[in-house]
């Protein structure tokens, strides 16, 4: 138990927290995007998934990481354009079109993956390029401080600094502006002359960039290769991470950290002997229990408010 | 009316279909210069043998129970994915009654079913309950779920009941107390797909023909109004997932009792998933869920035979499967066609 806490503790545990929160975040970003328009953003797994694969391959053809990311994070766009097709103008239930989507992104990867590797299960026999990590210079020199925070991969960065851009973008933009009337009331905003599908297609394909920055980031810097499924449910978790942190950027961030330390210590517990099967479902009980603990919180919040109002009612009378 | 509803509503299932199809074929000449052959073994291939035949019954098994799974919670307008994740417990309880519970012949095979469904029961309940109780989306916490039974799951299957000496990862053989009897002699076709259309008849008595199937389908229908005409809703959203849950749970069951014998997926073998095209397929009509689950089992078992012949991924018709459900629930595709065919009946009957 010594062991686990010491571990805990260590400059490198925060290290790896940052790392393991990156694709969530975005995902959580994506789903918050989404959200503020009034849209569930369920197909967030599958964008990420097809944004992996697209950069592996891509990378591999074009002998540029870069070039890479560009890829991913473009096919992760145009099935977001899809899923906004699908729901804005044939009207299908955008619940089921998420979970379609999903579908299609895991078997046409697979399929893809074995037409062009012969493998169905990872990449690795295709060589591909990861992008690089990046030293701060200044805080790379303070001890601890900079073990936690410098040497990051550059989509870790980009992911925490994306925070403060959508925060600002949803806040302090006309078009965010437009985005939550859009959210809030669609009838309203339609009827002030926002065009809502253009509103509601825009926060889609942002939200899919999102999704793509987190997926290029799995294949191409918290692994060197694409494997079936390999989103594992962050996709969905950072659904739960933007649902626990409501309809702000910062609280996205902090849901989607919360998640980042329970996986860190999952793999600490790893490091003693602890099976991993067991380990790796503890981020999503975690979860399960946040989840629980916010609505209830939700609902009290709720409770309080309308005793205020029926105690304002009685004042009145 | 009635009638011109159920021509559109085949037209437009049909004309999904063949679309799907065309594209697979289309997919096909990219991805190899066999198409024509390799779409011929995915046509035919399932009825190409007697083997296949069996293979494509017992597929369709697990397809019923989670399609009857995923009807049941969508007819309460209730989005509980979990059925991935139910089957997957349920096949992680049923190996834990069939090698530790007496082996009674007949007898432990009904206790066996009888774990599963509870197992099953209780993951859905873990969402329902959050749902009733707090108005926690039961969407997300069911997709949690999912991924909670696949890893406790395989850790109480490969560290407490795991073979070792079998060559790969999976659990101790069952007695033969708790394996499901052959109905032919030279192949393995189990009786599930009878229990499972046995289920489909009591689903679709337990939705038309009971109070409580009245109920579930008001509050799949309108809310507000089944609460207003006195119906407990939270109630109702609890026993449609439990419901749910122990189909799903008993499909695990099942299909291990039947086919394998032993305890061994290392990955979650994607019934539940396949369970909501099925009940698409079939808009959630428990009847329909039979056909719909034979043709996308008659897929499932297509794309496997095409592989097996020409070395195209399978895959292939997971892909296929959701552009079917984009084009099934896309509300506005063929609608010019629907508003047409009602204006014509309007119009005829004012004559």
């Amino acid at each position: 138990m010594n062991e686990v806490i010491k571990s805990i503790l260590s400059a490198q545990f925060f290290y790896s927290v940052l790392r393991v929160t990156t694709p969530v975040l975005f995902a959580a970003l994506g789903a918050l995007l989404s959200d503020v328009a009034g849209v569930i953003n369920i197909a967030l797994e599958g964008l990420m998934l097809m944004s992996a694969f697209w950069g592996v391959m891509v990378s591999a053809w074009t002998g540029s990481a870069w070039i890479g990311l560009l890829a991913g994070v473009a096919s992760a766009v145009l099935l977001s354009l899809a899923l906004a097709y699908f729901h804005l103008n044939l009207k299908t239930d955008l619940i089921l079109a998420g979970i379609a989507l999903n579908m299609f992104a895991s078997g046409s990867t697979v399929f893809l993956l074995y037409l062009f590797s012969g493998d169905k299960g990872s990449s690795s026999s295709v060589k591909s390029y990861v992008l690089p990590n990046v030293d701060i210079p200044g805080i790379k020199n303070i001890p601890i401080l900079g073990d936690i925070l410098s040497g990051h991969h550059v989509l870790t960065y980009i992911a925490f600094l994306s925070v403060f851009v959508v925060q600002y973008l949803i806040y302090k933009t006309p078009l965010g502006l437009r985005m939550r009337a859009v959210g809030e009331n669609p009838n309203a905003a339609q009827s002030v002359g926002i065009s809502v599908k253009r509103i509601k297609y825009t926060s889609l394909v942002l939200s899919g960039l999102m999704a793509g920055l987190g997926g290029a980031f799995l294949s191409m810097g918290y692994v060197s290769w694409f494997a079936r499924d390999m989103t594992n449910g962050r996709g969905f978790i950072g659904l739960a991470a933007q649902a626990l942190g409501g309809k702000s950027a910062y609280g996205s961030m902090w849901g989607a950290l919360l998640f980042g330390a329970a996986e860190a210590t999952s793999y600490t517990l790893q490091a003693i002997r602890i099976p991993s099967e067991f380990t790796n479902m503890l981020p999503f009980i975690f979860t399960i229990i946040a989840l629980i603990i916010y609505a209830r919180a939700k609902i009290m919040q709720i409770k309080k408010i309308r005793e205020k109002q029926t105690s304002h009612e009685e004042v009145g009378l | 009316m009635r009638r011109d509803r159920i021509i559109f509503e085949t037209v437009r299932t049909t004309l999904t279909i063949l679309i799907a199809l065309l594209i697979g074929y289309v997919i096909l000449l990219f991805a190899t210069d066999k198409a024509n052959e390799a779409f011929k073994w995915f046509l035919l291939g399932p009825l190409s043998t007697k083997r296949r035949i069996v293979e494509l019954l017992n597929r369709t098994t697990p397809l019923i129970f989670t399609g009857l799974a995923v009807s049941v919670v969508f007819q309460a307008e209730i989005f509980n994915i979990g059925a991935e994740g139910q089957l997957f417990f349920g096949a992680v309880a049923a190996t834990f009654a069939a090698l530790y519970f007496p082996h009674i012949k007949f007898l432990q095979i009904i206790l066996v079913m009888l774990f599963a469904m509870a197992a099953g029961g209780a993951w859905a309940a873990v969402p329902a309950y959050m749902k009733a109780k707090w108005n926690a989306s039961e969407l997300v916490s069911s997709l949690m779920m999912n991924y909670v039974a696949f890893f406790f799951g395989l850790y109480l299957v490969n560290y407490h009941m795991r073979d070792v000496n079998a060559g790969a990862l999976v659990s101790y053989r069952f007695p033969r107390t708790a394996w499901l009897p052959r109905m032919l002699r030279r192949y393995n076709l189990h009786p599930g797909i009878l229990i499972a259309i046995g289920f489909a008849l009591l689903v679709w008595f337990f939705l038309y023909r009971t109070k409580y199937g009245y109920e579930l389908r008001m509050v799949g229908k309108n809310k507000e109004f089944a609460r207003f005409s006195g119906i407990k809703v939270e109630n109702v959203v609890i026993y449609s997932q439990i419901i749910s849950g122990m189909i799903a749970g008993l499909a695990g069951a099942i299909e291990l009792m039947g086919l394998y014998k032993r305890f061994v997926w290392q990955m979650t073998p994607g019934y539940g998933f396949d369970g909501i095209i099925v009940a698409l397929l079939a808009r959630n009509n428990p009847l329909m869920v039979i056909p719909a689950a034979l043709f996308i089992s008659y897929l499932r078992t297509g794309s496997y035979v095409m592989g097996r012949m020409t070395g195209i991924a399978p895959e292939i018709v997971v892909m296929l499967q959701a552009i079917m459900i984009l084009l099934i629930t896309a509300e506005a595709f063929l609608a010019f066609w629907k508003r047409r065919m009602i204006e014509k009946s309007a119009m005829s009957r004012e004559e």
